[in-house]
C-alpha cells in the first residue's frame, strides 16, 4: 500500500468534499460556483489521467505529417506556419485526421458531456 | 445624495412624476449596473429598468463598441421599425449625476436558454421562435442607421481582430489557425464585407440568452452594446452557432428551430435573399469567436484584473468550438 496520496488522490478527495458537503450547505451564486468548481477539478483529474499519452500522440501524429522531428510545441508551430502559408491543403484527409484526433482528445478532457463531442464518439 | 434620491428626482424631472420604490441593483460590474425599480407616472407603480454606467467611470475605455446613449437611441429605432424591444423612457443627462445611461420599461419574461428550451411552459411556441427570429431580424436590418454613428464592422476587420486577439495569447490551437485559413479564403468574405451603402444595422449579439421570451413568443431584443453596421447574415450565422443551442444541437436556430424556417421567414419581411453560404460562414466565424473569447475570460482571470472561478475553467469550453469548426468546414453536413 502507498502510503503518499497521488495529486490525483488529493484533488478527488477536495472534489468529493465541495460535492457531498460543501455543496448541499451552499445556496444561488456560491452554490453555482462551488459547482463550476467540482467540474474545474473534473478537468483536472481528466488531465492527469489522459494528458501525457494525449501529448505524445499528438506529437507522433504532427512528426508523421509534417515529416519532422521536434518538441510538440514547436511541431504545433510548424503547422500554424504552413495553413498560414497555404504549403498544407486545408482539406487534405492526413490533416483533417489529426486536427479530429487532436479535438476529440481535448474534450475527452475539457468536456466530454458535449453533444457533438458523444456523437462523434458514437460515429467512430 | 444617494442614487435613489438622484433617480427619484431624475425620473421626476423626465416623467413628470415619480414615488420611486423597490430599487435593488441587479447586476453590477466594473463599468456597467442594472438596475429595477418602480415608479408611478401616472398609472400606479410600474416597474422600471436603469441601465448605466455610474458617474467617474471613463465610458471610452469601456471594451464595447457603443454608448449607452447610442444603444437606447438605437432601440427608439428599432420599436418604430417594429423590433420588440423594451421601451426607452429616458436618457440620462449631467443633470441627472447618475452617470451615463437610460432608463426602460422592465419586460417581464426569461432569457436563460436551458429554460427557453426545456420548460412547459415555452413548449407551444418553441416550433415558432425561428420564423419570430426571422421577421424580427428583417425589421432590424431595415432599421434606418443614419446619424447613429455606429461604425462598419464587416468579416474582414472582424476576422483581423479575433486573429490579434488570438496570436496575442501566444497559446496556439491549430484547430483556430485553420478555421481562420479557411474563412480568410472564402468566397462569401467580400460580401459579408459590405461597404457603406450597402451595410445594415447588425444588432451583434442576437442569440437565444439576449432575447427576453414569453409563453407568446419573443418580447423584446436585448444587450445592444455590440451594435455595428455590416452585414445582417451575420445575425442570422451568430444564433446558430452550436453553442446557443444548449445541446438542442439538431435545432440550429438557437436551440429551438431550423435555419430554413428562419430563412424563409427573414425573406417574407421584405429582405430577402438570404445566402446560406454566408450564413454558414458567419456561424463559422462566430463558433471560432466564441473559442477565443473563452480564452479571453481566462485571460482576464489570469492577469488578476477579474479572478473567478468561472472565467478560470471557461477558457477549456474552447475545445467546444474546436469540434464544432470541424464539424462546420469539413464535417459531415
Amino acid at each position: 500500500m502507498p502510503h503518499q496520496p497521488t495529486p490525483s488522490d488529493l484533488i478527488d478527495a477536495v472534489r468529493g468534499f465541495l460535492e457531498d458537503r460543501a455543496l448541499p450547505e451552499l445556496s444561488g451564486h456560491s452554490a453555482f460556483h462551488a459547482r463550476v468548481a467540482i467540474n474545474a477539478l473534473s478537468i483536472v483529474l481528466r488531465e492527469l489521467n489522459l494528458g501525457r499519452a494525449n501529448d505524445q500522440a499528438e506529437q507522433d501524429r504532427l512528426a508523421q505529417l509534417l515529416g519532422e522531428q521536434a518538441s510538440l510545441d514547436d511541431l504545433r508551430l510548424l503547422l500554424v506556419s504552413r495553413l498560414e502559408s497555404g504549403a498544407i491543403d486545408l482539406m487534405d484527409p492526413a490533416l483533417l485526421a489529426h486536427l479530429t484526433q487532436t479535438t476529440m482528445a481535448h474534450l475527452a478532457i475539457d468536456n466530454p458531456k458535449y453533444e457533438s463531442y458523444r456523437r462523434a464518439l458514437n460515429t467512430d | 445624495m444617494d442614487i435613489a434620491e438622484k433617480l427619484d428626482r431624475a425620473v421626476g424631472r423626465h416623467l413628470g412624476q415619480a414615488k420611486l420604490a423597490d430599487l435593488r441593483q441587479l447586476t453590477g460590474g466594473a463599468s456597467q449596473e442594472i438596475w429595477s425599480f418602480t415608479a408611478d407616472i401616472g398609472q400606479g407603480a410600474m416597474p422600471l429598468i436603469l441601465r448605466r454606467s455610474p458617474p467617474g467611470i471613463d465610458v471610452s475605455a469601456r471594451d464595447t463598441a457603443i454608448s449607452l446613449g447610442q444603444e437606447a437611441e438605437i432601440q427608439r429605432r428599432a420599436a418604430n421599425a417594429h423590433v420588440p424591444v423594451a421601451h426607452i423612457r429616458f436618457i440620462l443627462d449631467p443633470t441627472d449625476q447618475l452617470g451615463e445611461g437610460y432608463v426602460m420599461d422592465f419586460v417581464a419574461g426569461e432569457t436563460i436558454a436551458r429554460k427557453i428550451l426545456r420548460d412547459a411552459a415555452f413548449a407551444k411556441i418553441r416550433p415558432e421562435l425561428a420564423q419570430q427570429c426571422g421577421r424580427i431580424l428583417a425589421r432590424l436590418h431595415q432599421v434606418p442607421t443614419a446619424g447613429l454613428g455606429l461604425r462598419p464592422f464587416g468579416a474582414r476587420d472582424q476576422l483581423a481582430r479575433y486573429h490579434a486577439i488570438y496570436k496575442g495569447f501566444g497559446d496556439p490551437r491549430p484547430v483556430f489557425d485553420w478555421a481562420f485559413a479557411w474563412l480568410g479564403r472564402h468566397k462569401s468574405v467580400e460580401r459579408a464585407t459590405p461597404d457603406e451603402a450597402a451595410s445594415v444595422l447588425v444588432h451583434g449579439d442576437f442569440r437565444n440568452g439576449n432575447l427576453m421570451i414569453g409563453p407568446d413568443g419573443v418580447r423584446a431584443v436585448l444587450d445592444w452594446e455590440l451594435a455595428h453596421l455590416g452585414d445582417g447574415h451575420e445575425d442570422m450565422g451568430w444564433i446558430c452557432v452550436n453553442s446557443w443551442r444548449f445541446g438542442e444541437i439538431d435545432h440550429p436556430v438557437g436551440g429551438f428551430g431550423s435555419r430554413e424556417d428562419m430563412f424563409k421567414a427573414y425573406e417574407a419581411g421584405g429582405n430577402g435573399p438570404v445566402d446560406p453560404e454566408r450564413v454558414r460562414f458567419w456561424e463559422t466565424f462566430g463558433t471560432l469567436k466564441w473559442g477565443i473569447m473563452c480564452m479571453t475570460m481566462t485571460a482576464t482571470h489570469l492577469s488578476g484584473a477579474a479572478r473567478s472561478v468561472e472565467r478560470a475553467v471557461i477558457g477549456r469550453r474552447s475545445s467546444e468550438t474546436e469540434i464544432d469548426l470541424l464539424n462546420l468546414i469539413a464535417g459531415p453536413n
